[in-house]
């Protein structure tokens, strides 16, 4: 089993997580949207890079979480944490109760089945305009702030907050890779059929992992309401659920830290160019996926690392 | 009530061939490759598109583009696929769904720069307009015109694959590829040409279906979840599960916005998972 201490090169990274509030605080808003979307993509990562499901409709529960938490400070209190809390249960308990019919499928019905559970949700929400507001999405709350640091319009303590809960996420995920149980899904991903023959309950080991997942995805689509006070549709798209495949992959799945390169480098990039053009984002986001899967199939963290070991 | 219920399956009936004829070749080269193409639906706007220049900006007739639309995909598609997608057969399933994915923005992209991202219509010829109308009931002639056109090639492809030596390759490819390369069939050049008649016939539905839905790039997008729906609900490589798949949900969509407009699209994708869970493998897929 790999080293599971952090590397002095991983302490350098979350110190540079730290760099936006001095050399660009006027990207902080930005910054926050980055840590939300790398969170969004760790929870991916966790049931696509090490447990091996592939899913198209993980907005389900990035949306689940988002209106919980909107639905939480509008008609009852607006403390993000507990609000946070509550958001993390309900789109767990989605993410469980979809769990035991996803975990028993693969290929394509597996694909056609989460991204059917996804438009499902999605639908529903639009229909349900009484309770999330439908196309117009949600609004008329106000999240004031986190533990008495205001929510201002620089963003700072936006983007701290973000930042925490990614970090502490992340700390949880890695944990939680470097666990038996971890290596039990990466088993599982390997070879499904041969896990069960040295005692592996496989579909309990997969339910779980999804259900993990689904409560991280769901704890981002809460940082995102709170720091943005205001809930879309779009939280639930299946234009979502493609992004963050699209960031996981480009940054490298099944790495822990491909996620968080991967919304770095997709955030940043989208907001230069879809300055210029937005339609045309399109074409750069296509041609960056096709020269993904042809020449890095491990992302880009797979490509450094593959660069790296070359001269030995 | 009577009426409106023989409307809503005749106009669901047209709905479901134009599916058809979107969705078929995806069905039988999924079947034959196990390649995820999602970039099918771009066939068909290769196709929408050629119909509506030639017949936007040239003056074709619009019945002289159909071929020309069936055409365009189809050389676009081998193109493709001798270039590009035969290095990704041997590939996971989700590095093929998201090369062609990527394949599908550019394709967006590309045709938002050409033809910009207005909605587009063509002009059809004057018989294919207005309706008939038998007793209380009328039926629009373009529909009319869908179906038949639908039907006949149906009828072709079930020919075509079940009566020819080209037919008996595929058939076989489908079944079990390794077996069929060992009898000495040339897998290679059948999906070839299999690729090419999907593609086409994709690029034939689309020029078809910018009369009743209109046209314009995220059309690539907008109907790769039908398709996917009829391919995945009717089972990898049966022509006749897509057939009825596709009126089976044709004729559910048209019912849906008809008699529970509230529900939107949701009544189609509730079908669509308990399908899937009660058989993964499709209607009439065998594996």
């Amino acid at each position: 089993m790999e080293n599971a201490r952090f590397r002095p090169l991983e302490y350098v990274f979350w110190a540079c997580t730290l760099l936006p509030f001095l050399v660009t605080p006027s990207y902080l808003s930005l910054a926050s949207q980055v840590a939300v979307t790398a969170l969004f993509a760790l929870s991916l990562d966790l049931i696509l890079g090490y447990a091996g499901i592939v899913s198209l409709g993980h907005a389900a529960f990035f949306g689940m979480g988002a209106y919980t938490a909107g639905l939480i400070a509008k008609h009852y209190w607006t403390e993000p944490l507990s609000g946070l809390l509550v958001a993390a249960v309900s789109a767990g308990v989605l993410g469980y109760l979809l769990s035991h019919i996803v975990v028993r499928f693969r290929h394509l019905a597996l694909i056609m089945l989460t991204m059917g559970f996804g438009l499902l949700l999605a639908e529903a929400a639009n229909s349900a305009s009484a309770l999330t507001g439908g196309a117009d999405g949600l609004q008329g709350f106000h999240v004031p702030g986190v533990l008495g640091f205001k929510f201002d319009m620089f963003g700072r303590a936006a983007y701290a907050y973000a930042l925490a809960v990614l970090f502490l996420c992340f700390l949880v995920a890695r944990r939680i890779i470097h666990s038996p149980f971890g290596l039990a899904l990466r088993g599982i991903r390997e070879n499904a059929t041969r896990m069960p023959a040295i005692g592996a309950p496989t579909l309990a080991h997969l339910r779980k992992a999804y259900t993990i997942a689904a409560v991280i995805a769901g704890i981002a689509g809460a940082v995102l309401t709170h720091t943005t006070s205001t809930v879309s549709l779009e939280t639930l798209s299946f234009g979502r659920s493609a992004d963050v495949l699209v960031i996981l992959i480009l940054g490298g799945a099944g790495r822990l830290y491909g996620g968080i390169i991967g919304a770095i480098i997709y955030m940043v990039a989208r907001d230069q160019f879809s300055g210029v053009n937005p339609q045309y984002w399109y074409f750069w986001i296509g041609l960056l996926l096709v020269a993904v899967v042809m020449f890095l199939p491990n992302g880009i963290l797979g490509g450094l690392r593959a660069l790296r070991k070359k001269p030995q | 009530m009577l009426s409106s219920l023989a409307g809503v399956l005749f106009d669901g009936f047209a709905y479901g061939m134009l599916l058809f004829l979107l969705s078929v070749g995806l069905s039988v080269t999924l079947g034959m490759m196990n390649f995820v193409n999602l970039a099918h639906c771009s066939f068909a706007m290769v196709g929408a598109y050629a119909t509506f220049s030639l017949v936007g900006r040239h003056g074709w007739p619009f019945l002289a583009t159909l071929p020309m639309a069936f055409i365009a995909a189809a050389v676009i598609s081998v193109i493709l696929e001798r270039t590009l997608y035969r290095r990704l057969y041997r590939a996971s399933d989700l590095d093929q769904c998201l090369f062609t994915i990527g394949i599908v923005f550019i394709s967006i992209a590309v045709y938002a720069w050409f033809y910009t991202t207005e909605q587009q219509s063509v002009q059809v010829p004057d018989w294919l307009k207005g309706a008939q109308h038998v007793g209380a009931m009328s039926f629009a002639n373009y529909r009319i015109f869908l179906v038949v056109i639908g039907l006949a090639i149906t009828a072709a492809l079930v020919l075509l694959v079940e009566r020819t030596r080209f037919g008996a390759q595929v058939r076989a490819a489908v079944d079990n590829q390794r077996m069929a390369r060992g009898l000495g069939i040339d897998v290679d050049r059948a999906f070839m040409f299999t690729f090419a008649l999907g593609g086409g016939l994709a690029g034939l539905g689309g020029a078809l279906s910018i009369q009743m839905v209109g046209l314009d790039p995220t059309f690539a997008l907008a109907y790769l979840v039908y398709v996917l729906i009829v391919v995945a609900v009717g089972g990898l490589g049966s022509i006749g599960g897509s057939f009825a798949a596709a009126v089976v949900l044709g004729i559910s969509d048209m019912a849906g916005k008809y008699y529970f407009p509230w529900l939107g699209a949701f009544l189609i994708y509730l079908v669509m998972v308990a399908l899937l869970m009660w058989r993964p493998q499709g209607l009439f897929g065998k594996r």
